[in-house]
C-alpha cells in the first residue's frame, strides 16, 4: 500500500512539474531561430536575445487561461490528496482528488486542442517542446485521475 | 411591307373574331407575344458557368498584412490558360484600377498604382487559388477588390468582390480574456464549495428537519448519499397502515 501511494504521489508531482514547465516556458511554436507563444516571442540573433510580448489574440489568451487553470487544479488536487490521505475514513475513495485531477486534464486537453487548431500554419513553423509537454501531460493526468477514483484507503 | 401589314392585320382580325370581347383578345395576344420573346432571351445553362468565390468583407489593422482569397469552381479541368485578375475600387470612387493579372503561368503585380511593392501573389493556380497578399495596409486602402477568374473554355461567370475595411484600434488588450476565464472558473469553484459547506452547516443546525411524515423513501436515501445525514444511521420506519415512511435518526 505504501509503495502504491508513493508511486501515485511521484506521478502527481511529475504531472505538476510538466504542467508548470509547459505553461511557463514560451516555446509552443518554433520558427527558424525564434520561439513564440504563450507569453513572449523571442528571437535569437547573433547579437543577443530579443523578446517582445506575444500576440494578444483571443485564442492565445484562452490557451493561457486554460493552462494556468490546469496548473492550479493540479495543485489543488495535490493538496486534496495529502489532506484526504490523513482524514479519509477507512474504505473511502479519493473523490475530490480525482475530480480536480480530471478537471486539470480536461483543461490541458482543451488548451492543446485550441492551440493546434488556431495556430497559423506558416511554411517553416513547427511546434516546440512546451507544446509536446502539454500533450504528454494530458493522458498522464487523466490516468492519474482515474487511479484516484479506483484507489481506496485500506489499513 | 404593306402586304405584311395587311396580312398581319388580317391575322389579328381572324384570331380576334374567335373571341367575343375584343379587349380580352388583345390582352391574350400580347401575353403570347411576350412569352415568345422571353423564350428567345432565356438565360444560358448554369451548368457551364464558372463560379468565383471571395470573402464578403475583410477587416484588418493599419500596418498589418492581409490575404485576399479568390477561388473558383468550374466543371472543366483547370487549363493551362487559366487567368486571374484583381481590380481595386477605392471607397467613394467610381473608377476601378487593375492591380493584378495572372496569365500564361506568369503573375503580373502592380508596379505603378497604389499597391506597388506592396502586393504579392500567394495563390496556386493549379489548385484554383488566386489569392493575393497586401502588405502594410493604410486607411487609403479601404475599398472593394474584385476578382475575376477565367478557365478557358469556361469563361462565362460573374466576378466576385470583397470589401476591405482597415481599422486603427487593437481589438482587445492582452490578458483581459485570460483573467476573465480564470476568474470565472475559480469563482464557480468557490461558489460550489461555499454552497456545499452551507448545506452541511444548515443540516447540522437542524434547520432542515428530517422527521417530516410525508418525505418518501427514495428522497431520504438521496439526501443521505449526499452526506447530509452527518454519518448517522438513518432507519426508515413505515407508518402502519400507510405507504409512507418516517425517518428517525438513530
Amino acid at each position: 500500500m505504501l509503495l502504491i501511494l508513493l508511486g501515485v504521489l511521484i506521478l502527481h508531482l511529475l504531472i505538476l512539474i510538466l504542467l508548470i514547465v509547459s505553461t511557463a516556458v514560451s516555446a509552443w511554436s518554433v520558427t527558424g531561430g525564434s520561439t513564440t507563444d504563450l507569453w513572449y516571442s523571442c528571437l535569437t540573433n547573433n547579437g543577443g536575445y530579443h523578446c517582445r510580448p506575444a500576440s494578444n489574440e483571443d485564442w492565445i489568451q484562452a490557451v493561457q487561461a486554460l493552462m494556468i487553470l490546469a496548473v492550479l487544479f493540479c495543485f489543488f488536487s495535490l493538496v486534496a490528496f495529502l489532506y484526504q490521505l490523513f482524514k479519509l475514513v477507512k474504505g473511502g475513495r479519493f473523490f475530490f482528488t480525482a475530480i480536480f485531477q480530471i478537471l486539470a486534464s480536461l483543461f490541458v486537453m482543451c488548451a492543446a486542442i485550441i492551440y493546434t487548431v488556431m495556430s497559423p500554419d506558416d511554411a517553416d513553423k513547427a511546434f516546440g517542446y512546451a507544446y509536446v509537454l502539454a500533450w504528454v501531460a494530458f493522458p498522464l493526468s487523466l490516468i492519474s485521475g482515474l487511479i484516484y477514483i479506483v484507489l481506496r484507503k485500506k489499513e | 411591307m404593306i402586304y405584311q401589314k395587311r396580312a398581319t392585320a388580317h391575322l389579328w382580325r381572324t384570331r380576334c373574331s374567335l373571341y367575343s370581347d375584343a379587349n380580352t383578345c388583345i390582352a391574350l395576344s400580347i401575353c403570347a407575344l411576350l412569352k415568345q420573346v422571353s423564350l428567345n432571351l432565356q438565360m444560358p445553362e448554369q451548368s457551364q458557368a464558372i463560379v468565383i468565390y471571395t470573402g464578403w468583407e475583410r477587416h484588418a489593422l493599419v500596418g498589418s498584412d492581409i490575404r485576399l482569397s479568390c477561388s473558383f469552381f468550374s466543371w472543366r479541368w483547370t487549363s493551362e490558360d487559366v487567368t486571374f485578375s484583381w481590380t481595386y475600387r477605392p471607397d467613394g470612387s467610381r473608377d476601378s484600377i487593375s492591380i493584378f493579372h495572372y496569365t500564361g503561368g506568369v503573375a503580373y503585380v502592380d508596379n505603378k498604382g497604389p499597391f506597388r511593392d506592396r502586393l504579392e501573389f500567394v495563390g496556386n493556380p493549379s489548385r484554383r487559388d488566386g489569392s493575393i497578399l497586401l502588405k502594410n495596409l493604410d486607411f487609403s486602402d479601404n475599398g472593394t477588390f474584385t476578382c475575376d477568374a477565367k478557365n478557358p473554355p469556361d469563361i462565362v461567370g460573374r466576378p466576385s468582390s470583397v470589401r476591405l475595411l482597415v481599422f486603427e484600434k487593437v481589438p482587445i488588450q492582452a490578458g483581459v480574456i485570460t483573467g476573465a476565464i480564470i476568474g470565472v472558473v475559480l469563482g464557480l469553484l468557490v461558489l460550489i464549495v461555499v454552497i456545499y459547506y452551507l448545506m452541511r452547516f444548515l443540516v447540522a443546525r437542524r434547520v432542515f428537519s428530517l422527521s417530516v411524515r410525508s418525505v418518501p423513501g427514495p428522497w431520504l436515501g438521496a439526501l443521505c448519499q449526499w452526506g447530509l445525514c452527518q454519518g448517522r444511521e438513518l432507519k426508515p420506519e413505515p407508518i402502519p397502515g400507510t405507504d409512507t415512511c418516517v425517518a428517525k435518526l438513530a
